[in-house]
Parts: structure tokens; C-alpha cells; sequence
């Protein structure tokens, strides 16, 4: 009798524990409902430059290598194979060759093969009889001669000289492998994929329905039945929405800080993070043309920036001050605090930067009583807007009176690639936490997103040293050199990286939300619903 | 009668072609095309690459030719494609018509049924508290923008039903099909209701002091007789014109109603279309909108003398 109670009580005791490791582990099934903050212009993640479709259809796709999805920040020590199953590097670090997985079948029965990830590539860099409607980043590919395949598992990506950050690229959610067998047209329509999940359908403003792909590589993988992306344009309907049950997450990163407090409050038991996006708010300056053409100017300006004020306003305290490369903990390339408080600008005495800046200006022959009329472009969109306003509040302090300049999205790149403007404020987003895609893209020579024609040949050659190192500590110290020497030209000076919320109930398990990236965590094998 | 009808349908072909083209025009007066915007997304611009695309999109022809290209497709049915999704117009605009009719042929049928019988009390009962009091609520109807009131709809819902009247496209149940149609049309409807009312009482007004209805009176009609069938019968003229107006304004109501509610209807359609420039989209769906227009004009017209035997259409 004695026996039976203990074990009685033992069983008891075991029972919570029992219940616990249940609740951990993963459930099968269910459809994960998020709204979607817009409708994409296609379906086609290469053809196309915003997270808008990436998170909706990363999880159609496979890339090569891909950034570990339950590790939140990107680095080379977190990229793990994915198509490919191991990759090496030739001795003089000019050829990355990748063993690619056997036995991978796209969604439509098809076999995956080195042929595929030739023509993914070979489209990319422009080499292929078929082309991209649009190819935005062609770029990342400049160092790369060709992709040669060895049968049919193995291909490599032969370079005009080592740079280790390709790998990074290739793990973005930016670089998915796609199909030879179907168009680019085709691609845009009704994307085919390797990935966890089939595409279902996409409604223009409506909807996007990807369904559990049961012949996934990964076995047990996905865990959910599909994904349902609603697209609800309008932002207090979405949140209503989420807060009512009717999603299962918010549209990723896309929560305001101040909307965030409101979410927590009606429906406490909500899960949300906030967490850096790698988006930086910067000002574009039109260095051809008077005044900006004179570098004091240009930098009193940078001087009567006070950051912490935008951060306080419009993030409530939840942004970040760094240079061009996204500031730490979530950014694994900025500068040191200290170094970065010796750039003019960045120090803490915003009144002594503001009374350096009006010197400057009076040695421009501006002052109290000739005061420099200027227009700040920027885009209608809350996010640039808002910004612009309060940047002109603060230029006033220095003899420049700002007219907020509005242009339509249609109409902004346009105005800003014919230098029809004197002053913009601009937001660039960083797919890969790397100097390589930051610096190249915006500030080489002749690059087509270098905005405001910045072209330095010195820094120009550090770019260059610093994309071959492959030693990370010798490494970090060019970038910070170069980062730091971009900000005292100040070739497009940066206001503030800011950080973003996302949501989710409760019930919604295994989801990640990188840090130093809001472009590679969406592949959603691994989420589950404990409901 | 039938020269009448022949002499309208005339004017209404010269009508919708003079349409056609102001649309055509100022579409491509407004700046950026849809190249401008899609590269713009992507972030950098190649040259070469937009000139091909623009050439694709037949967008380098001359605008006579994209003009004439866009007629001759209409009268052999083809609306083109859309440049964003690259599927066919006419694929694109068909499902979204039903979702759209369905709405604002609710939302003015709670208009001429709120308004109208409440328009009748209010001038039956003139200078009363009950008069005052719908007089506020059509004041406050005419005062609220409907994205306001559907989002407070909305977050009264959410508030104390725990869920809210978004679209679905298949809702689970009878209740649910109801609301996500009926929430949405009221929301719209309210400002029109409000509209028919005030017009409804101020032409009841105007009817119930002509002698013919003292004589009706005299002639121990009852009240309600007088009412509704010898004033309202004559004073309903005005109020039907106002709705044929507003059932060409509703497209304004409803392309907030349908953002705020999710629907996926041509209104909610065509702004999305227009923001991409996505002329094929936004040529026909206005188009249509004018088509509808028209009609709603022509047959209001063809009301009048249905409803007042004195009009006549003749030579």
C-alpha cells in the first residue's frame, strides 16, 4: 500500500514536468495568420527591393546557405547550408564551391539541380538570355567572373579577387535559388520554389496563401499547414485586428513604437519584441550645387543635428546613434562609442556643436539676419515625413530655415537620381549586416545608389582592403576608419538607426526576429501553434 | 418617349467618349509612370532597363496610339493587363464588381430606408423634441467622415465583442456574412441616410402646406393617407434625384470604407491601381465608374416620369 501511494506521489510530481516537456515540442498543424502591411508590386524576391516580399514568400524558397533562423543575429558563424550541404574555399580565396544537396525536388516535381543555381546566378549578373524585369542587386555580384558547375552537384562562384562577405550575401533572404525551367515572368505571377511552403495564390490587395509543402527535404518540416497573409493597408484596422485574435502576428517590424504601448495594453498576454531593423534615417546632400557645395555648410549642419531629440520623439527613446554601419549590440561593424563621440556632431554638448556650426555658417556669410532659404525633400511616407519635420525645426538654430518639400513615392527616386534637390532626408535599409553591401551601395563611385555622388578614390581603396581581409579583427578596424572618415565628409550624415516592434499571441512558438537584419528570418519551417 | 430615349443614349455615347479621353489625358499628365515607380521600390535605376520596360508596357509610344490602342481593345473586349499583377484587367476588375455592387447597393438601401421615413416623421412632426433630435442625428450624420465612424465601429466591436466586421471572404457564419457586409454599408450609408432625410423633410415640409393636402385633410383622409400617400408621392421627386447623385458620390465613401474594412472592392481597387499607375486598372475602372454614372442619371430621369405623371418626354 505504501508503495502504491509513493508512486502515486511520485506520478504527481512527474505530472507537471511531463506536461511542460509536452508544451515544448512542437505541435503539427494549424494556419498562421498575418496581415501584410502592403501589396508587393510581384512575387519575385530578386526582382524586388523591399522585406514586403520577402516575408511573405521566403518561405517558398531555399537559398544556398542561409543565416540560422533561431539565431537573431546575422553572422558568418551563423550561416548554416541550406541547399547546399558544404561549401570550401580555394587556397587563394578567389573560388567558393558549394556540394549541393541530392535528392531536392522543386514544387513542381521537378529535380534540383547545379543547372539551377547557374541560372539563378547567371540572371543575376546579367549573363542569361532570360532577364529580370528589374535586377536590384546586380551589384553584389560585381566581383564575381562566372558560376561554373562540376555535374550535377556542385557549382562554383569563380572571383575576380577574394571577398569573404560573398557568403554573407548568399545567406540573405534577398538571394533565394530559383527554378531554369520557369520564367521570370512566371516568377513574379506564381513563384515555384524548394521551400517548406508552396505558393497558393496571391490576390493583389488582398491576400497571399502559401500551403505546407509535404515533400520538404527537411522531413517533419514545416510544422504549420500553411501561412495566410491578409493584406490590410490600413494600420489601425491591422492592429484591431491582431488585438481581436483574428491574426495570429503582426506584420513583422512593422509595429511603432507607440502603437507597440497600445498592443501591450489591450491585449496583455501578446509577445512582443523591438528590436533594431538595420534602417538608418540619413540626410542626402546635394554637394554639386551652392550652398551645400561648400563643405562648411555642410558641416554645421552636421553639427546642429541633436539625435538623441529624434530618438525621444519619435521612438520614445528606442533608436539607436551610430555611424553608417548599424550600431551595436545588434550591429557587429561599429565603431566604439568612444571613437564615435570624437566625430564632430556625435559628441554630447549639443549647445557647444550648435555654437561651432553657427561659425561655420557666419564664415559662409550666413546669420541672424541672412538667413540660407533651403527646401528638404523627402518622401510622403509617415516615416520620412516625420523626420524631415523635425529636422528643419532644428536647422533653424543655425541660420536655415527649411521648407518641407513632399514627393510622391512615384516621383521621389527620379528627383533624387536627377539632383533636383538641395536637401533630402533619405532611409537605407541594409539587407546584410556587412560593409561590403553598405559601403559599394552607397557610397562608391558611380554607384546607382549613391544618391549624393559622395566619391572619395582614398576611401574608395579601403573599400577594396577592407572587402579582402578576411581577418575580422584587422577588418573591423578598416571599417570603423572608413565609417568614421564617411561621417567627418559627411557624405550623407545619419541621423538615427531606428528599431521596430513585432507581435505575436502566445500560442505562436519558434519565432525569431533578427536584430541586425529585417530581410533574412522569414523561412517559418520551424514556427509552430501550441494551440 | 422613344426620340427622347434615342437622343439621351446619343448624348451619353459622346459623354462617356469625351470621359475616355480626359481620363486618358490627366492620367498621363500626373507625374511618374509605373517604370518611374517600380524602380523606384527596387532603389537604383539602369536606364536601359527602364527604356525596355517602358517599350514593353507599349508606355513609349505616342499617346495617340496608346489612346486609340486602349478604344480599339475596349470594343473588342479586351481591357489590356495590369501592369503590377500582369494578369488580365478584365480578370482583375470582374471578382471585385459584385463585392462593390453588393455594398453600395446596401448602403443606399439603408439609405432611402432610414432616411426617407425618418424625413416624413421629422416634417410631420415639425418644432417637436422629436424633430429636433433627428435633425441632430442627420446634422451629426452629414458632420462624421466614414473612415471615423467605420473605425470607431470597429473598435467598438473589437471592444466589446472580442472580434471585429473585417472582410472575409468566406465567412463561418450566416451572422458573420451579414455583418461584414451590412457594418460597412451603414458606415457608408450613414452620411447619405442623414442627406435623403433632410431632403425628405424639407420637401415634406413644402407639400404638406399646398392646398391639395388641406382638401385631402378636408376630405377626412387619415393621417397617415396624408402622409405617405398624397405628400410623400409628391414630394419624393427631389429626394430620388438626391439618392442618383449620391449613388455616383458612394465611390468616395467607399474607398475609405473599403481600407478600413479590408474590402477587397473596386473602390479600394482603383486608388491602389492609381498609386501604381497602373493605367489599364484605373483607364477601365473609371470607365465603368462613369458608365454606372451615366446610367444612374439616364434612369433617374426615366423615374421621374414614371413616378410624376405630369412629365412628360417628348419632341
Amino acid at each position: 500500500m505504501r508503495s502504491v501511494r509513493t508512486l502515486a506521489v511520485a506520478a504527481l510530481l512527474l505530472l507537471p514536468a511531463y506536461h511542460v516537456a509536452s508544451a515544448g515540442e512542437p505541435k503539427q498543424g494549424g494556419i498562421l495568420k498575418v496581415y501584410h502591411r502592403d501589396s508587393p508590386a510581384s512575387a519575385s524576391i530578386h526582382e524586388e527591393a523591399t522585406y514586403s516580399v520577402n516575408i511573405p514568400f521566403m518561405p517558398v524558397f531555399n537559398n544556398l546557405v542561409i543565416y540560422k533562423q533561431d539565431v537573431p543575429q546575422n553572422s558568418m558563424e551563423s550561416i548554416v547550408p541550406d541547399l547546399a550541404e558544404s561549401w570550401a574555399w580555394s587556397g587563394d580565396k578567389k573560388k567558393l564551391t558549394f556540394k549541393l544537396r541530392q535528392g531536392v525536388k522543386w514544387h513542381d516535381g521537378k529535380p534540383f539541380t547545379s543547372a539551377d543555381v547557374k541560372c539563378t546566378f547567371d540572371m543575376l549578373m546579367g549573363k542569361s538570355q532570360q532577364k529580370f524585369r528589374k535586377n536590384p542587386r546586380k551589384s553584389w555580384y560585381d566581383e564575381v567572373v562566372d558560376v561554373t558547375t562540376s555535374g550535377d552537384f556542385e557549382a562554383s562562384f569563380n572571383l575576380k579577387r577574394p571577398q569573404p562577405a560573398l557568403l554573407a550575401l548568399l545567406a540573405s533572404g534577398y538571394t533565394p535559388v530559383y527554378p531554369c525551367h520557369v520564367s521570370p515572368g512566371d516568377m513574379r505571377t506564381k513563384p515555384t520554389g524548394t521551400g517548406p511552403f508552396k505558393f497558393v495564390e496571391f490576390k493583389a490587395n488582398e491576400s497571399i496563401k502559401l500551403t505546407r509543402n509535404p515533400d520538404y527535404w527537411k522531413k517533419g518540416l514545416p510544422y504549420l499547414d500553411g501561412m495566410e497573409f491578409t493584406i490590410i493597408t490600413n494600420r489601425s484596422t491591422a492592429i484591431l485586428g491582431f488585438i481581436s485574435g483574428q491574426f495570429d502576428m503582426t506584420f513583422p517590424t512593422e509595429v511603432s513604437i507607440p502603437l507597440l504601448k497600445d498592443v501591450k495594453k489591450q491585449s496583455p498576454n501578446a509577445v512582443c519584441v523591438v528590436e533594431p531593423i538595420n534602417v538608418s534615417t540619413n540626410i542626402i546632400v546635394n554637394s554639386s550645387s551652392p550652398p551645400f557645395d561648400s563643405l562648411d555648410i555642410r558641416r554645421a549642419m552636421a553639427l546642429a543635428i541633436d539625435r538623441k531629440a529624434f530618438i525621444s520623439i519619435l521612438f520614445e527613446g528606442q533608436a539607436d546613434i551610430g555611424g553608417t554601419m548599424l550600431p551595436a549590440p545588434g550591429g557587429l561593424w561599429a565603431m566604439p562609442k568612444e571613437m564615435l563621440e570624437t566625430i564632430p556632431g556625435y559628441g554630447p554638448d549639443i549647445n557647444a556643436n550648435r555654437e561651432e556650426a553657427r561659425k561655420l555658417m557666419q564664415k559662409a556669410g550666413f546669420g541672424p539676419d541672412k538667413r540660407l532659404a533651403v527646401k528638404v525633400a523627402t518622401r510622403n511616407i509617415p516615416i520620412y515625413r516625420d523626420p524631415a519635420i523635425i529636422l528643419i525645426d532644428q536647422l533653424k538654430s543655425i541660420y536655415i530655415d527649411g521648407e518641407l518639400d513632399v514627393v510622391e513615392t512615384a516621383n521621389w527616386f527620379s528627383k533624387v537620381a536627377r539632383k533636383d534637390y538641395a536637401l533630402g532626408l533619405n532611409l537605407t535599409g541594409n539587407a546584410v549586416d556587412d560593409p561590403d553591401q553598405s559601403f559599394y551601395e552607397n557610397y562608391s563611385c558611380g554607384s546607382e545608389r549613391n544618391y549624393t555622388n559622395y566619391c572619395n578614390k582614398d576611401i574608395e581603396k579601403l573599400f577594396g582592403e577592407q572587402s579582402q581581409e578576411t581577418d575580422v579583427a584587422k577588418r573591423k578596424k578598416i571599417v570603423w576608419e572608413i565609417d568614421k572618415k564617411l561621417q567627418e565628409d559627411v557624405a550623407r550624415p545619419i541621423i538615427y538607426h531606428g528599431r521596430s516592434g513585432s507581435c505575436w499571441q502566445p500560442y505562436v512558438k519558434g519565432i525569431t526576429i533578427m536584430v541586425n537584419s529585417s530581410y533574412n528570418g522569414y523561412r517559418y519551417e520551424d514556427v509552430w501553434m501550441d494551440k | 418617349m422613344f426620340a427622347y430615349i434615342v437622343r439621351r443614349l446619343a448624348l451619353m455615347f459622346v459623354t462617356l467618349i469625351g470621359i475616355s479621353i480626359i481620363i486618358f489625358v490627366l492620367l498621363r499628365v500626373v507625374p511618374g509612370n509605373i517604370v518611374d515607380i517600380l524602380f523606384d521600390a527596387a532603389g537604383f535605376v539602369d536606364p536601359a532597363d527602364k527604356a525596355n520596360l517602358e517599350k514593353e508596357l507599349g508606355l513609349s509610344d505616342p499617346i495617340v496610339v496608346q489612346y486609340f490602342r486602349w478604344i480599339g481593345g475596349l470594343l473588342h473586349g479586351d481591357l489590356g493587363y495590369s501592369y503590377v499583377s500582369e494578369k488580365p484587367a478584365l480578370q482583375e476588375i470582374l471578382p471585385r464588381i459584385p463585392i462593390t455592387a453588393r455594398l453600395a447597393g446596401l448602403a443606399l438601401l439603408f439609405s432611402a430606408a432610414i432616411g426617407i421615413p425618418l424625413g416624413v416623421i421629422s416634417a410631420v412632426h415639425q418644432g417637436t423634441r422629436l424633430d429636433y433630435a433627428l435633425r441632430i442625428v442627420s446634422l451629426s450624420g452629414l458632420s462624421l467622415p466614414s473612415f471615423w465612424l467605420g473605425l470607431l465601429i470597429l473598435m467598438a466591436s473589437v471592444s466589446m465583442f472580442g472580434t471585429m466586421p473585417i472582410f472575409n471572404p468566406n465567412p463561418k457564419t450566416w451572422t458573420e456574412a451579414i455583418a461584414i457586409y451590412c457594418v460597412p454599408a451603414m458606415a457608408v450609408g450613414f452620411r447619405s441616410a442623414a442627406l435623403t432625410m433632410r431632403i425628405t423633410r424639407s420637401s415634406m415640409l413644402e407639400i404638406l402646406r399646398q392646398d391639395f393636402i388641406r382638401t385631402a385633410r378636408a376630405k377626412g383622409a387619415s393621417e397617415n393617407s396624408v402622409n405617405y400617400r398624397h405628400a410623400l408621392k409628391n414630394a419624393i421627386l427631389p429626394v430620388i434625384t438626391v439618392i442618383g447623385i449620391e449613388a455616383a458620390f458612394l465611390i468616395g465613401g467607399l474607398i475609405v470604407t473599403e481600407t478600413v474594412f479590408n474590402i477587397p472592392g473596386i473602390a479600394r481597387f482603383l486608388v491602389e491601381a492609381l498609386r501604381w499607375r497602373d493605367y489599364p486598372i484605373v483607364q477601365n475602372l473609371v470607365m465603368l465608374i462613369a458608365v454606372v454614372v451615366v446610367f444612374a442619371n439616364f434612369t433617374v430621369d426615366l423615374l421621374y416620369a414614371a413616378i410624376d405623371p405630369r412629365i412628360r418626354y417628348g419632341d
